[in-house]
């Protein structure tokens, strides 16, 4: 590995760690679009900066265009406030309206400004490490790497300093303005140091991957934990080892690093979207199909608590009766005999004591408790589940 | 460059009444298909499908190693609808939210489209140039046949949108109702959402990725304030977007370096801030005179009540009183004492009023819901 391979690597992980942790506050407070939108919108500032300094790595470049981040920010609050569209709308309308002011503000100077649309919003992380910052002719590494650096160190210091705040104010606004806590000040707060991150990390990996190292590693944590700490260092693992795996992949194939490093993220978030435990497809499926039988036993046993005559608990009649399919019937007939609920005797079907008794508890649960779970009951009763 | 030679040039030269002709179409089917998509709340579906969209052109490029513009419409067209459909698997299945799902299916694909795009670009092929042209769009490349088949789509688009109007309606507004009913809501949800995407990978090539949900959103947005009928605001944002398009191109043309994409965009944002501020009904303007109005309103009332408690304890109701007496926290102003005069509510004289019998009934019945009020 050469330095400047080291130096890249170690600003992509700076970068997804400087992501992931305002990334997962966004995500949960279902604002992960504005990233989207703040991503695009930046661009006017960066344009507009860059016409008064005509140094594109002025640290007033990065001012603008954090404020043209928040711009964007108080003009979708504003739209959303007069109620005349929904807030998605509000947002699908503020950015592009701002991404064309930077275009054309562009293009019209296209002759004296070296700036060109593809790198903002693709970046090109392979050049970070040419562009180096000096002071006095000694070399201090990147300037990216600075940049980023900064940004992280003011967030991981906010982050720990407003924690507790943070997340009072995240899962519920009304208890942390009651304790005085002021989810407002938190919001804006929380607006600014995405605008900032997102533009400090753009320039190194373009404003798409901006808003994939948001999103796609705290989405990813959150199918897997339900706990805030574990959620913030999970994503910040996801957003590095995706960074440092995308990089060998961009490596391999002679490909864009910000590309690859969104792809590999797509595919782990594939992964945990299919096989996490619990929140995972396959699990959510196998829960749903679990319980479409377990809902078919309860009702078969109702029935055959009500039901004294023989007839009615005939094997064949219980087909046409409750109008099941073959395969379920008899799915369904198996998971009470396992479970010892019901024996069968020529074909009648009979209760067993332990029958009797889940359905006395079962007709007692949904008369009374209709919020409480049935799960408890299930787990009593169960040997085998469905 | 005057508009009559302008629209003289549109007529005679093939490339602008190509482009001037396609942006239109565009901008009418997106108006259409927008309206559906913000008022099923889908607003920013626009954007992720535009940006699902990119990893399909590339994939098409790799399999057929030429640029084919139906090729690549196909390609978007797979990729956008298997990022819906994701979307979709997303929201149902998991606990995740739909911002999240969109802004990943977003990301991620666009992230995986420019890897393909970079490693094409990295191919001994010359036949990739231009393949960029998809990110902002550029309506100069338009062709005759990409045009026909902008209308051809529109006409299908339409075709299926009144053959469906009834069911789609029902579905836009009522869901549940419309499943009790027995219509196939699922059927219904993919056909419009299918159409919505086939929208949006028309207008990859004139706008772009990026700026595509805005030329979805904006008219849809614009016409939503001036109408609460479905069939009104369908056809106001189909003709708004057109507008859109042909102002758009007609600017970008006259001037150098400036690209038709981002300028169609701004002057459908010029059409939705207009919107909001002037249309009658919901616009901000016309919103702020009502409240005013209104609490105007509220003001004289509150003088009148205050003027007829005091009338009230005397025999003679039209006894004179002094103006001192109403002070300003009865919201009693010159201005509204003037316009109580005008109604001939109170007689003035000098430095005193009187009530009269006129002003003495409507104050007496003025928390009477069953008295319609005169002066409203």
């Amino acid at each position: 590995m050469s330095s400047a391979q080291i130096e890249i690597q170690l600003i992509a992980s700076l970068v997804a760690i400087a992501c992931a942790i305002p990334g997962t506050f966004l995500v949960l407070r279902k604002m992960a679009l504005i990233t989207d939108a703040i991503s695009h919108s930046i661009l006017p500032g960066i344009v507009i900066g860059f016409f008064i300094t005509h140094d594109l790595s002025s640290p007033l470049l990065i001012v603008m265009a954090a404020a043209s981040g928040v711009l964007t920010v108080i003009l979708v609050e504003f739209i959303q406030k007069t109620g005349l569209v929904k807030e998605d709308t509000a947002i699908g309308l503020v950015f592009p309206v701002l991404f064309s002011i930077g275009i054309i503000l562009i293009s019209k100077n296209a002759n004296d400004v070296h700036l060109d649309v593809d790198a903002v919003l693709l970046g090109e992380l392979a050049f970070a490490p040419f562009d180096r910052l000096f002071i006095k002719d000694i070399d201090l590494g990147p300037k990216s790497l600075w940049v980023i650096g900064t940004i992280l160190i003011i967030t991981v210091g906010l982050l720990f300093t407003f924690f507790k705040e943070l997340k009072v104010s995240t899962f519920d606004a009304g208890l942390a303005s009651a304790l005085g806590l002021s989810p407002m000040v938190m919001h804006y707060g929380l607006m600014t140091v995405s605008s900032v991150t997102t533009v400090g990390a753009f320039d190194a990996v373009g404003a798409i991957l901006v808003i994939a190292l948001m999103i796609a590693p705290a989405a990813t944590a959150y199918l897997l934990t339900n706990d805030l700490k574990k959620m913030l260092v999970l994503a910040i693992t996801f957003g590095v080892g995706s960074a440092i795996l995308g990089y060998w992949m961009a490596h391999a194939l002679d490909a864009s690093i910000s590309g690859s490093m969104t792809t590999v993220l797509g595919l782990l978030f594939l992964l945990v979207y299919l096989f996490a435990p619990e929140k995972g497809l396959l699990s959510v499926l196998y829960r749903q199909r679990q319980q479409r039988i377990e809902v078919s036993l309860l009702t078969f046993l109702l029935h055959l608590a009500n039901h004294e005559e023989k007839e009615e608990r005939h094997v064949q009649h219980l087909n046409e009766h409750i109008n099941w399919q073959k395969v379920q019937a008899t799915s369904v007939l198996n998971l009470a005999l396992k479970n010892n609920m019901i024996t069968i005797d020529n074909n009648i079907v009979s209760l067993t004591d332990k029958g009797q008794h889940f359905t006395k508890e079962a007709i007692d649960y949904i008369i009374t408790n209709k919020n409480s779970e049935i799960e408890h009951m299930k787990d009593r009763f169960f040997l085998f589940r469905g | 460059m005057n508009p009559q030679e302008y629209i003289e040039l549109v007529f005679t030269d093939y490339t602008l009444r190509t482009i001037t002709i396609g942006t239109a179409v565009l901008g009418a089917i997106c108006g259409m298909l927008g309206s559906f998509a913000v008022l099923r709340k889908q607003s920013l579906l626009g954007d992720a499908i535009s940006h699902a969209a990119l990893p399909g052109i590339a994939i098409a490029f790799l399999i057929i190693k030429t640029k084919n513009s139906s090729a690549f419409l196909l390609g978007a067209l797979i990729s956008g609808l298997i990022g819906t459909f994701w979307i979709r698997g997303i929201i149902k299945k998991t606990h995740l939210k739909s911002d999240t799902a969109l802004g990943l299916i977003l990301s991620l694909f666009f992230g995986f489209g420019m890897l393909l795009l970079t490693y094409i670009q990295k191919m001994p092929n010359a036949n990739q140039a231009g393949l960029e042209s998809y990110l902002f769009g550029q309506a100069a490349t338009l062709l005759e046949s990409d045009v026909w088949l902008m209308v051809i789509v529109t006409g299908i688009s339409l075709i299926v949108l009144l053959l469906f109007w009834k069911e789609l309606k029902l579905l836009l507004f009522d869901p549940d109702y419309t499943k009790t009913l027995g219509f196939n809501t699922k059927f219904l949800d993919i056909l419009i959402t299918s159409f919505i995407v086939v929208a949006i990978v028309l207008g990859l090539q004139t706008v772009g990725v990026v700026l595509m949900s805005a030329m979805l959103l904006a008219p849809a947005a614009a016409a939503r304030q001036w109408t609460n009928n479905l069939a009104v605001m369908v056809i106001l944002a189909a003709i708004f977007g057109a507008f859109s398009g042909i102002l758009g191109t007609a600017i970008s043309a006259s001037q150098n370096n400036l690209s038709t994409g981002p300028v169609i965009v701004l002057v459908a944002a010029v059409f939705v801030v207009f919107s909001f501020l002037f249309s009658p009904g919901r616009g901000l303007l016309f919103r702020e005179i009502r409240f005013r109005k209104n609490r105007n309103d509220l003001q004289l009332h509150k003088t009148l009540s205050f003027m007829y408690n005091i009338a009230k304890t005397h025999e003679d109701i039209s006894h004179p009183h002094a103006i001192r007496i109403l002070n300003n926290f009865q919201g009693f102003t010159r201005k509204s004492l003037q316009k109580l005069e005008d109604k001939d509510f109170v007689k003035i004289q000098g430095t005193m009023w009187s009530m009269t019998t006129k002003g003495y009934h409507a104050a007496a019945n003025l928390y009477n819901q069953l008295l319609k009020q005169e002066d409203e």
